[in-house]
């Protein structure tokens, strides 16, 4: 990750995205509209294809009319905003102690293995990046990854090989357990409230 | 009042202080890092820990106000064990290079870790490095040192006004930095180096040049402005190697401007170190004798109406006075010590002083600028309008050029008509002015100087009396001059004498051949063209403008080789102290003009710089006032005319070159290429 934010040369929203914008500053009491700053990166990171170059940073701060260092500061203490250019898949495997002890090593080894890429690398297709981070908080799902917007529970190394093949592929993988599980429910099937299904 | 009992005594605060403040105030020393005096508290750095009765846990006393009835203790072994534990923790990161560390000796963090700090780390894992950040020609980086107190990031976000620092990344990642941001565009950015506790953030200029046991410490005052800013020269041997800030709350607080800070490097270049003479078109040097017997035959043949004496910016009231004197016995009517060529009515003395005094700004609640940019030509005066715009309450309206001054305020206009469209009350900042319970006025130099000013001078006494800016209890006209020796000389009279020109008059009539010898003391921001075949005495410190024109060199002391007094623009007399010794054969310009007197056969009555200040005193005596605000009786002054429609033009071109100190500094010269060059491209955009 560059300190100095990667360059781009100019970043403006599109117009859906700026009367969406206006509406997120509406929610905000007038002389506050400052507090808008993470949705608004956030908007900016889904239109510039999941990244903050520093010209979005700027726009942001020039729209809410903030120091461009005050944004910097916030779009850098969150992790989940990407400062560098990332593939069209974010795979960011849990490693928090739950997902850890039911095998998220393997899972992380399973991806950089299977994309040919380490840790914080994207693979050469630009198709997948892969990154560690701490806990999603699907500890009851465990292990698990997120790619993109969308949690993938309770994988086993296949799995997360299949998941990756169907993605590479372009078709669109079930999202949640991977295993069939409803919601968190036990893994053997509901143990209490049996009586009361619809 | 609170009232608290501190290590067993009873003390009484005023409402509102913290903890560490009445600690303070009782003599208690408690270390501190992220807490300065002069910003806002963000108690983080937890070393000012404290025990208070009846609380569970040591408290951070910076951030904790002083209630009454509490029981505070400072010595407990609870107290030295979490002091011990913090700077344990702060130490865990920091590097162990304080043999190369330019704030070595003079560092919070090495101080309080001979009183708190252990014999040993029991830290066994890697150190954390951090990319050293660059901030520009003032502030070096090693950032490995940096301790996270904010303390930069704060100076820069609430006295600068230019928010360019900032803490990116978090926890271990942590970097406080300008994110590849580029220099740092303030004018107050040396303050940073003063601010870091540490070695993080230290002077360019000064690195590795000096240990600060080895300096000499000579409390003087900055005259780069007419601001007055209170300084510290330190000194090794006959060298400046820094100039730091002076706390006076009544001036600049705890700040210096870049230009104060760094400009002094220009001390030691181009320097005048013996008397020259023009010899067949050529400067060669000459003796002292010599030169002065060279004045003297001209002074002898030249009737006194074609003499003529102009004094700069820099000079100091003793010589401008022994210069007055000097000329009066020759009966040379034509002085000026406005050498801007500015005319304004300095009948009254509250016609051209900052009548409010700097610290009256923070009485303030709603100010008018006219005709000036105090971002440039009083930084400090600038810092304190911005300090009393963040406490709320305050609006500013500017008539003048375009500028960003660190905070907002509404342009009414460009020109002098706006001023008379506020009186007839056309323009909705007249309501805020006579709503406002202590309006303000602040003319400068782009007025004042222009040919109109006199009139303009009027018509800003007309606005001042208009919106009930002058009254016994408040006095909000004030001048923002821009000279170190300005208000000086005009309380000294160092003007026109009767029937006598000023600048331009002097000017016009050398140009034309009308005027036989001019004498320019340090005078060096006139057109040296308009000269004309006039014999120019030019006495000084540097081989800046008037040296290149002079026909005699008298090389005189610069303002860190002499005692002196400035009058800054309040009307304050201060004491300038002499820190090292002028180069070579240079001498303090008193003695210079009180030797040449005796040459011409016009001795002045005087022996030592005593008996001069005596004298002067006796003339003068608001001057005699030392470091004190005097009163300036309200009269009326300034001369109704025809004001000019012409726009207001902004007086300082280039803030970091305005005199021949920092036109020579090699600092001031990086300053131009790498902070106003970036500007230029971004100011087209």
């Amino acid at each position: 990750m560059s300190a100095a934010g990667q360059a781009k040369e100019d970043f403006t929203f599109t117009p859906e995205n700026l009367s969406r914008a206006k509406t997120i500053i509406a929610k905000y009491p007038e002389g506050r509209q400052q507090s808008a700053v993470l949705p608004l990166l956030d908007l900016a990171q889904r239109q510039n294809a999941n990244w903050l170059p520093r010209a979005a940073m700027d726009y942001v701060a020039a729209l809410l009319d903030m120091p461009p260092m005050r944004v910097y500061e916030v779009a850098t203490f969150y992790t989940m905003f990407n400062l560098a250019p990332v593939g069209a898949n974010l795979v960011q495997v849990c490693r928090t102690t739950p997902c850890w002890l039911r095998g998220s090593d393997d899972i992380t080894r399973t991806c950089c293995q299977k994309l040919g890429v380490g840790l914080g690398e994207t693979t050469a297709d630009g198709k997948f990046t892969v990154k560690e981070v701490e806990c999603l908080g699907a500890c009851a799902n465990a292990p698990m990854v997120q790619i993109n917007d969308d949690f993938y529970e309770d994988l086993t190394p296949e799995s997360m090989a299949k998941l990756i093949d169907d993605l590479a592929e372009g078709r669109k993988p079930s999202v949640g357990s991977q295993t069939g599980r409803r919601g968190s429910c036990a893994q053997d099937g509901a143990t209490t409230l049996r009586g009361k299904t619809s | 009042m609170p009232k608290l009992i501190i290590n067993g005594h009873e003390i009484e605060v005023a409402a509102g202080a913290s903890v560490l403040q009445a600690c303070e105030q009782m003599g208690i020393e408690v270390p501190h890092f992220c807490y300065h005096d002069k910003l806002s508290v963000p108690a983080s750095c937890r070393m000012c820990l404290v025990e208070v009765e009846k609380t569970p846990k040591p408290v951070a006393s910076c951030g904790l106000p002083a209630a009454d009835g509490m029981v505070v203790h400072t010595d407990s072994p609870m107290v030295l064990k979490a002091r011990r534990g913090v700077m344990e923790l702060l130490l865990i990161n920091h590097p162990l290079d304080c043999p190369i560390c330019d704030q070595g000796g003079e560092c919070d963090l090495q101080d309080q870790a001979v009183a708190y700090g252990s014999d040993h780390s029991r830290y066994a894992e890697a150190k954390r490095a951090v990319a050293d950040k660059e901030l520009g020609p003032i502030v070096k980086t090693v950032m490995t040192r940096c301790i996270h107190c904010t303390r930069c990031v704060r100076f820069a976000d609430e006295i600068a006004g230019t928010p360019e620092l900032g803490g990116v990344f978090r926890g271990e990642h942590l970097e406080i930095g300008n994110f590849g941001g580029g220099p740092l565009t303030s004018e107050l950015s040396g303050n940073l180096v003063d601010v870091c506790p540490v070695g993080a953030l230290t002077s360019k200029p000064y690195a590795f040049r000096a240990r600060p046991w080895e300096l000499q410490k000579t409390e003087s005052v900055d005259v780069m402005d007419a601001v007055g800013c209170n300084i510290r020269i330190d000194t090794r041997g006959n060298e400046v190697m820094r100039i730091l800030p002076r706390l006076n709350d009544d001036i600049n607080e705890a700040w210096i401007n870049d230009k104060t800070r760094h400009a002094c490097d220009g001390l030691k270049l181009q320097r005048l170190d013996q008397p020259y003479m023009r010899v067949d078109g050529k400067l060669r040097p000459a003796s002292w004798p010599e030169a002065f017997a060279a004045i003297a035959a001209r002074l002898k043949t030249a009737s006194a109406e074609r003499v003529a004496a102009l004094a700069g910016d820099l000079v100091d009231c003793e010589s401008m006075f022994a210069l007055k004197q000097l000329m009066l016995a020759l009966e040379v009517p034509h002085l000026d010590c406005r050498q801007d060529g500015a005319t304004y009515d300095m009948t009254a003395r509250a016609g051209y002083i900052f009548n409010s005094g700097i610290a009256g700004i923070e009485q303030a609640d709603a100010i008018l600028l006219i005709g000036t940019n105090p971002r440039h030509e009083g930084t400090l005066v600038n810092a304190r309008i911005r300090k009393r715009w963040l406490r709320g309450g305050l609006r500013v309206a500017s008539i003048g050029a375009a500028a960003d001054l660190t905070y907002p305020h509404r342009r009414i206009g460009g020109s002098p008509s706006a001023i008379r469209d506020l009186i007839n009350g056309r323009d909705a900042f007249a309501k805020t002015l006579l709503a406002a319970k202590n309006p303000m006025v602040i003319v400068g130099a782009g007025a004042l100087a222009r040919p109109d000013g006199a009139a303009l001078q009027a018509l800003a006494r007309e606005l001042a009396e208009k919106f009930n800016m002058v009254r016994p209890d408040w006095n909000g006209f004030n001048v923002l001059q821009r000279a170190a020796s300005r208000v000086g000389g005009l309380d000294i009279g160092f003007v026109p004498q009767a029937y006598g020109l000023g600048t331009r008059g002097i000017l016009e009539a050398a140009s034309s051949g009308k005027m036989e010898v001019v004498y320019l003391l340090g005078a060096d921001e006139i057109d040296m063209d308009r000269l004309g075949n006039a014999f120019v005495i030019y006495q000084g410190h540097h081989g800046d403008k008037g040296a290149h024109r002079a026909d005699v060199i008298l090389p005189g002391a610069a303002y860190t080789e002499k005692d002196g007094i400035y009058v800054n623009t309040e009307g304050r007399p201060q004491l300038a102290k002499q820190a090292t010794f002028p180069p070579g054969e240079a001498r303090e310009d008193w003695k210079i003009i009180r030797a040449l007197s005796e040459t011409v056969g016009k001795t002045l009555p005087y022996d030592t710089l005593t008996q001069l200040r005596a004298r002067l005193i006796e003339a003068c005596p608001v001057i005699g006032a030392m470091g004190r605000l005097t009163k300036a009786e309200w009269k009326p002054f300034g001369h109704a005319g025809q004001v000019a429609v012409q726009p207001f033009e902004p007086v300082i071109a280039n803030f970091y070159m305005t005199d021949p100190i920092s036109r020579v500094s090699p600092t001031m010269a990086k300053c131009v290429t790498e902070i106003q060059r970036r500007d230029v491209p971004e100011a087209a955009e």
